[in-house]
């Protein structure tokens, strides 16, 4: 057994895969540290007092850590971003689309993955055509029609469905949201690698299609189902061009919120050191209730790459 | 109550459910894309006037795609760097994230957290944060002390570099790559995922014969993984431009909206979206026409 041992540490192959180790350990460490030095700084400078930052060699900690300080720039951006309601209103937006979508998308997915019909071909490389077109292209088109919406000719004196969520959840139901045709390929293709048989037991036990759908089809598709519901939550969540276009920037929404922040804060009324550290906290708690989420859900989300078949 | 049934074949009712399903998008496409696109056409050549009741169309020819060239200061320089940064992201993005995904796809201490961190990307990259972490003098700072050091070491690199011997354009690209760093991290968020649910749908099994036929660990990279996940390189570079689309900081998206919220030339800003899209539609053409042909599909 010893001398299994020794031998081992000769071979040359022994050394390469240590190395290698050691090499694989620094990029990645290195690499996890660039993506997540801008949320460093964020945190950092959150707790830092204005003196701090004047200091050259404080970097990362700050000398004298006041809780009444850091507390109260927190209350205050709370008030002034009327945090609690806009966050609320962000949520509920994000969750009504990603909902709509989910729903759609694997709706759209599945018929995509299962039935041919005469040029469904087409349609389907219609749907990788809607992501390659520029968004903005049809910004200014469809500003006006949800501006002057008559439904397609069918109301005489055309509505102004723009300040409502109307756009959003037109736009969702038929899957032609933001980036929406990735969703469709992507359930399209794990509906694909599902086995046939299951579904056509089902059906041959008297299961209509549209309840194959919903109790075989979906349940199998669990993991693809919440990466699609993940981005498109977190797309709508942050999104500012698309909601701005359909809600103007007043609405109470977390990043108009924010953006609105920069009237508030601005360089000519306090010092540059000040409207930093208020930015940076600012910008964290943007970013922390999707950090919270992602905290919840990687697990899911990590795991579940393996067996989506998301490529298949 | 009896009613006459609808007598179809099964591949006829087949049809129609597949209509049933995808009836949704078919409506959404003409409704929300393909009628706003043809309007869009119609806007590029007129000028484009809004009133409280509706709005009202001049017709100007190419006025709007000559004033976008030649009059507007700004779109010529935004238009062609625009091009060129994704021209020059598309190889970088591909390369980090390939060799990225093959990482994360070995066993290692650490390898769920590294993945957590690797996928973070993902929901932080918001346009509006983008906005404030640019004007931010906090991060600023931090942006200009590593391009002093991305200066500073590019002159050894280059140096380096010249005396292997190696491509001048070649050294370039990678000093510019390097200096672009986070954001090509940033933007392969997808693409790792991508690959890593390609490499983990190659069957082991193979991995396994080549070992038993004597195939080193360097051929049966090349062999079977690569070939084997070029499908995926198609799917990446797509994305990769779709993404560009509404990366924060695309400052050609940026000029095109000003030009249309801001200064309501809304005929110009469309010509200038035209104009895009043309040259990401030659782009993706020249992408699959080089690729298709070399890219094999695992047959089912």
């Amino acid at each position: 057994m010893g001398r299994l041992r020794t031998a081992r540490y000769q071979t040359t192959s022994y050394w390469a895969s240590i190395g290698w180790s050691v090499a694989r350990a620094i990029l990645v460490s290195g690499i996890c540290f660039l993506i997540i030095h801008p949320l460093l700084i964020k945190i950092s400078s959150s707790l830092m007092t204005e003196t701090d930052l004047y200091d050259v060699t404080v970097k990362w900690i700050p000398r004298k850590l006041s809780y009444q300080r850091v507390a109260d720039n927190y209350l205050i951006l709370y008030r002034e971003m009327k945090y609690g309601v806009s966050l609320f209103n962000s949520i509920v937006l994000a969750l009504l689309v990603s909902c709509l979508q989910l729903i759609s998308c694997s709706v759209i997915g599945y018929g995509f993955a299962r039935f041919k019909y005469f040029g469904s071909n087409i349609v389907f490389a219609l749907v990788i055509f809607t992501l390659l077109v520029p968004p903005q292209m049809i910004m200014v088109p469809l500003f006006l029609n949800f501006r002057f919406f008559d439904l397609f000719g069918l109301i005489k004196t055309p509505i102004n469905l723009l300040g409502t969520y109307w756009p959003f959840v037109l736009t969702s139901i038929t899957g032609m949201g933001s980036k929406n045709g990735l969703f469709i390929y992507v359930m399209r293709q794990v509906f694909k690698g599902q086995p046939k048989s299951l579904e056509e037991a089902a059906l041959v036990d008297g299961a209509g299609q549209i309840r194959t759908f919903f109790t075989i089809m979906l349940p199998g598709a669990k993991s693809a189902l919440l990466i699609v519901f993940l981005f498109s939550f977190v797309w709508q969540y942050n999104d500012y061009h698309l909601t701005s276009l359909y809600l103007r920037n007043t609405a109470p929404l977390l990043p108009f919120r924010l953006q609105g922040l920069t009237q508030i804060f601005d360089v000519y009324k306090y010092s540059r050191e000040y409207v930093t550290i208020v930015n940076n906290t600012a910008m964290l708690m943007f970013i922390a209730p999707l950090l919270v989420m992602y905290a919840f859900l990687q697990r899911f989300f990590v795991e579940s790459i393996e067996r989506t078949g998301i490529v298949g | 109550m009896r009613y006459r049934r609808l007598r179809l074949t099964l591949s006829r009712q087949r049809a129609l459910w597949g209509l049933v399903f995808t009836g949704g998008f078919i409506i959404g496409f003409i409704a929300f894309f393909l009628g706003p696109m043809i309007q869009s056409i119609k806007f590029a050549f007129n000028e484009l006037k809004i009133n409280p009741s509706g709005f009202t169309l001049t017709y100007v020819g190419w006025e709007n795609f000559r004033y976008a060239l030649r009059v507007d200061p700004n779109f010529n320089q935004v238009f062609v760097e625009t091009t060129l940064r994704i021209l020059t992201d598309i190889p970088a993005v591909i390369i980090f994230s390939f060799f990225a995904a093959t990482v994360l796809n070995q066993k290692f201490r650490g390898r769920t957290l590294a993945r957590v961190i690797f996928f973070l990307p993902v929901i932080l990259t918001a346009g509006v944060i983008y906005q404030f972490e640019s004007g931010d003098i906090l991060h600023e700072l931090h942006v200009i002390a590593t391009e002093e050091e991305v200066l500073y070491s590019s002159r050894v690199v280059t140096s380096l570099f010249l005396r292997m011997q190696m491509p001048e354009g070649f050294t370039q690209y990678v000093i510019m790559a390097v200096n672009r760093i986070p954001a090509i991290i940033n933007a392969s968020a997808i693409p790792i995922l991508i690959f890593l649910a390609g490499l983990q749908g190659i069957p082991f099994s193979l991995y396994e014969c080549a070992k038993i036929e004597g195939a080193t660990g360097w051929e049966s990279f090349w062999k079977i993984t690569f070939p084997l996940i070029s499908p995926l390189f198609l799917t990446n570079i797509v994305y990769i431009i779709v993404d560009s689309f509404t990366a924060p900081g695309n400052r050609l998206v940026e000029l095109i909206e000003s030009t249309a919220w801001g200064r309501n030339i809304y005929g110009v800003s469309v010509a200038m979206t035209w104009m895009y899209f043309g040259v990401i539609a030659v782009i993706l053409l020249l992408v699959f026409a080089v690729l298709s042909r070399r890219v094999v599909y695992m047959e089912e």
